[in-house]
């Protein structure tokens, strides 16, 4: 099923005298296409949980409508439209077993719909085995692990068939083994069931991984949706350049004059077809490449050899940030000094934006 | 480290911890485990008289005695009836009452006041209050029998009247005080049970019985099992609220309770029998261990089975 936000805004009004009122959702204009797993990333406290409570229902709009397929749910109650929620703490009813908590919304059906217990107990087996917490049906949740909990977590919003599946941090309590685990599960179990899917965190790696497209959002603001590595190859913005990537974009304070870019003294691009003025100059890690007669200066800190790359810790007067990360394969690697280094810099890795809007600007 | 290093810094470690006890193990043994030894010693001496530490004789005569006297049986009865109206009807009670509480935001706090002023009150004065309440004076019906009246029934004295009139008065008396400590309790209980399953709930669909019967109650059960235990022994242990509404001659008018009993056999006008009424406390505590011990073990059953 389709999911279509249009303009949707979410204003919570002050507490108290002292605080003001915090927009969460600032018009949020897009679809979701259906079947597809979406990962909604942004920093925490921008949003993103109050988007999902909208979507099932737990939160009404301040203004603005939410579609699944052609039906308007906006004031649609929340169990009668068939999203189900994976809650960032799971929120399984701990006095109630494995099986007694995945039946816990089938028992809520009525008419038409009510269920026997052989039904019942069918279908918890069925989400319990997709999930493959099968064998776990009778212990209580005190009595697992993390990633179990989480398994049943899931099975519990999946076991009436949702139309959409809404996922808040589903990872985030879990170690990093564990998560890099689980997150290839999700993108099978979504895959087997096909069920649109919005997946909400704040690490970016793990969006990056198993999502079919992210949405970037920051302050409540949507900043772009795309494929994963579109958004990273081509971020409308210098929020959406830093937020993406690890290690993250080096940023630098530039200029252009006559069609050149420089980076302090360092003419490091040519053929900058924008007006002249400074610009914020972003480089990815693996944009760098070591060279004797590099154009850009910079001085050496210390290389950290991490496996197949190693990264070349530097810095120079221009950065933002600590220091400068690249990323140069270890058969490139070839340091003549102790305190110093050159690079040159790819043309494709390097962004440019205004540097008041931090605004992207293509200058091909 | 050497075995006998382990058990030395082991006992070593005990000792610490047993000489940190000791104070209040001293007190609960000075104040609590002596007297209620010798409580017990008392009882199975005949004829004790405590002016001249003299008894006749060792046996049983005083539980014989005290288990045929008929103001006893009276005082066993109303205490049973009061511990068995009384527990259920003021958590039930106080239950309803913090649900309502606990869905008001904003007046939760007001009312948490309101409710616990009863608690904070002296029994005598909220005594008072229930005479005014219910007492037939020369002068007026009391405020309950006005209200009958109006109603065109006809009025009964509460205080000196038909005995279950005045089991009634003395329940609703012990309800009214107990209430507004279970309410408090409940309150912060209900507060505490986390919002995100009230959530879950909501998205599937759950009716509001379903989401009280199978998520709000079980995860305050505990609390329940507390106030169900500590009320039974409150109840049992009833007396000034009885002498609160009734005066210090509960025998008299027939509305004495097991603690009432004891006393009266200690300090009372027919008193100065002091192995009655160990026997009677005796009895006492052997009812409210039996009463407590069913209830762990009901509820130890109930935690396995959920
Ligand atoms: N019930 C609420 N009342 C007031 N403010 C809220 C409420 N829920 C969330 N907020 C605020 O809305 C913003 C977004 O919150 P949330 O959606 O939880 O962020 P995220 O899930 O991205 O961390 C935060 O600033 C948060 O403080
Ligand atoms: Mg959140």
């Amino acid at each position: 099923m389709e999911v279509r936000l249009e303009h949707l805004t979410k204003i919570f009004p002050a507490r108290d005298k002292k605080s003001s009122e915090v927009i969460a959702v600032n018009d949020f204009d897009f679809t979701i296409p259906e079947g597809k797993l979406i990962g909604l990333l942004g920093p925490s406290g921008c949003g993103k949980s109050t988007v999902l409570y909208m979507i099932c229902g737990l939160e009404k709009p301040t203004s603005g409508k939410i579609y699944f397929g052609e039906d308007d749910v906006t004031d649609i109650p929340s169990e009668k439209r068939g999203a189900g929620l994976v809650f960032q703490n799971y929120a399984l009813y701990p006095h109630l077993t494995v099986r007694q908590n995945i039946t816990f919304p089938l028992e809520n059906l009525k008419g038409a719909e009510k269920l026997t217990k052989e039904q019942r107990n069918q279908k918890a087996e069925e989400a319990a085995k997709l999930v493959q917490i099968d064998g776990l049906m009778d212990r209580k949740p005190g009595e697992m692990s993390g990633g179990q909990q989480q398994r049943v977590a899931i099975a519990r919003a999946l076991v009436k068939m949702p139309k959409v599946l809404l996922m808040d941090e589903p990872l985030s309590n879990l170690d990093a083994r564990l998560r890099l685990q689980t997150r290839e599960e999700i993108k099978r179990i979504q895959q087997a069931t096909g069920i649109t899917t919005i997946f909400v965190t704040h690490d970016q790696e793990e969006a990056m991984s198993i999502s079919d497209y992210i949405v970037v959002m920051k302050d409540g603001i949507f900043q772009q949706m795309d494929e994963p590595q579109k958004v990273y190859d081509d971020p409308v913005n210098l929020f959406v350049a830093k937020f993406l990537g690890t290690p993250a974009i080096n940023v630098f304070e530039a200029s252009v004059k006559d069609k050149k870019l420089y980076i302090g003294e360092d003419q490091v691009l040519g053929n900058v077809n924008i007006k002249d003025g400074p610009v914020w100059c972003g480089i990815r890690p693996e944009g760098f490449i070591l060279k004797d007669d590099g154009a850009l200066k910079c001085s050496l800190t210390g290389v950290n050899v991490m496996g197949r790359d190693t990264s070349i810790v530097s810095t120079n007067p221009n950065m933002t940030g600590i220091n400068i990360r690249s990323i140069i394969s270890a058969e490139d690697l070839k340091l003549n000094s102790k305190d110093s280094v050159r690079f040159d810099i790819k043309r494709s890795k390097t962004l440019l934006f205004d540097k008041d809007s931090e605004v992207r600007i293509y200058y091909d | 480290m050497t075995k006998s290093g382990v058990r030395k810094e082991g006992i070593k470690g005990t000792l610490t911890g047993w000489l940190y006890l000791l104070p209040a193990l001293a007190f609960l043994g000075f104040f609590m485990i002596y007297p209620l030894i010798d409580v017990f010693i008392y009882s199975f001496e005949e004829g004790f008289n405590s002016a001249s530490q003299t008894y006749f004789g060792i046996g049983t005569y005083n539980y014989r005695y005290v288990l045929r006297d008929p103001y006893f049986l009276q005082a066993v009865k109303n205490t049973f009836i009061l511990v068995i109206i009384t527990v259920p009807v003021s958590t039930i009670l106080s239950l309803l009452i913090s649900l309502a509480l606990n869905s008001i935001e904003k007046l939760k706090k007001l009312f948490q006041t309101i409710y616990f002023l009863p608690y904070v009150t002296n029994t005598l004065a909220v005594g008072l209050v229930f005479m005014i309440l219910f007492q037939k004076t020369p002068y007026t019906d009391g405020l309950v029998n006005i209200v009958i009246k109006a109603f065109g029934m006809t009025p009964v004295d509460f205080i000196e009247g038909p005995y279950w009139a005045k089991m009634l008065v003395l329940c609703v008396y012990v309800i009214w005080i107990v209430m507004p400590f279970k309410i408090l309790i409940l309150t912060s209980a209900l507060a505490s049970v986390n919002p995100i399953y009230y959530k879950a709930a909501r998205i599937d669909g759950t009716s509001k019985p379903r989401i009280f019967f199978k998520i709000t109650l079980p995860m305050i059960s505990p609390i329940i099992f507390y106030l169900v235990i500590t009320g039974f022994i409150g109840a049992f242990k009833a007396y000034s609220d009885a002498v609160a509404i009734f005066g210090t001659d509960l025998n008299a008018s027939g509305m004495n309770t097991i603690v009432g009993y004891v006393y009266d056999m200690l300090y009372g006008d027919g008193g100065g029998y002091p192995s009655y009424a160990s026997a009677a406390a005796i009895i006492l505590f052997a009812i409210v261990l039996t009463i407590t011990v069913i209830n762990l073990i009901v509820r130890n059953r109930t935690a396995i089975e959920e």
